[in-house]
């Protein structure tokens, strides 16, 4: 029988991937932010695990919430990115430091 | 037995898409493997019984943020030889560092395993989960709802402002300068106009008519 722990594993399998994401590909952008949304399911994940097995909504109103500000930070994340690479034409976070000087 | 095989097959397959997001050559199929851990996913929580939710997924995340990526990426010109400079550098410390971060969580999950005995059966209550959900949502939280609304308008805003160029023929943007420079009295003036009066012509052919 599958239980709340099975579930929960499974989340925090997917948030050592998208850990293991972001440390893997430093330079690209584009792969950072979309290791940052596995990063926000897997933690809606432990949210909708905990809702459905305590039989209380307030986890998935919070997800509710979560995805709504995930939509709107990813929609400004890749306007930034989309101004960042008019003005510099690459990606590479590297190329991202023109504020330390 | 079968919702077991459905859970360990929809867990593999989320965990490879996973995997496969983090590690893909090509952006796009980054992306299109991230659309497959989301579609994973919300299967999963239809397991789970929050149909509502799962249903949201798909349309918001699927529908509308993994498509805004999927632009994005194709839009963009991506050198991808530079940008896996470092990836076989990188492997062995973010592999360590997944580990580490896995184990620390196991070791709360087993030290501490969470076992509800009564697991309750959501499926075979009478409301359905948009239904308790939707309950709940207009009254309790009314007011997060309408913050919520409020950050989606800023994310809307933000966006255009952010992408607009202002050297385009068409484009409308705030002058700062202008704005601050602007007094009081220059922006309302009093004008003495002589009032107008109504002329009443009087028509004597059509006083006749009638």
């Amino acid at each position: 029988m599958i239980g709340m722990n099975h579930y929960l594993v499974l989340s925090a399998i997917l948030f050592a991937v998208s850990v293991m994401g972001i440390f893997l590909n430093r330079k690209n952008i584009i792969v950072v932010l979309m290791s940052i949304e596995l990063m926000l399911l897997a933690v809606n994940f432990n949210f909708i695990t905990f809702s459905s097995f305590l039989h209380n909504l307030a986890g998935q109103i919070f997800v509710f919430f979560t995805l709504t500000v995930a939509a709107a930070e990813s929609a400004i994340g890749l306007a930034i990115l989309i101004v960042l690479f008019r003005n510099l034409r690459s990606i590479n976070v590297q190329d991202m430091d023109k504020l330390k000087y | 037995m079968l919702t077991s095989v459905l859970f360990y097959v929809f867990a593999f397959i989320l965990v490879f898409s996973a995997i496969s997001v983090v590690t893909a050559k090509n952006p796009v199929h980054a992306v299109l493997f991230l659309v497959l851990a989301f579609v994973t996913s919300s299967c999963l929580w239809l397991m789970l019984n929050v149909e509502f939710l799962a249903l949201i997924l798909i349309v918001v995340y699927v529908g509308a943020v993994m498509v805004l990526f999927l632009f994005v990426v194709m839009m963009l010109d991506i050198d991808v030889e530079t940008m896996r400079k470092g990836f076989w550098k990188n492997l062995p410390l973010a592999i360590m560092l997944g580990i580490i971060v896995l184990v620390e969580m196991l070791v709360v999950l087993i030290n501490k395993p969470m076992v509800i005995n009564n697991i309750p059966d959501l499926a075979n209550s009478s409301i359905s989960n948009a239904n308790q959900l939707g309950w709940v949502l207009y009254t309790q939280y009314s007011y997060p709802v309408e913050l919520a609304s409020l950050i989606l308008l800023l994310g809307l805003v933000a966006a255009v402002a952010l992408t607009l160029r202002k050297s385009e023929k068409n484009a409308k943007y705030q002058n700062i300068s202008k704005q601050v420079a602007a007094k009081a009295s220059e922006r309302f003036e009093m004008l003495n106009m002589p009032s107008e009066r109504e002329i009443i012509e009087e028509d004597p052919q059509e006083g006749d008519k009638k």
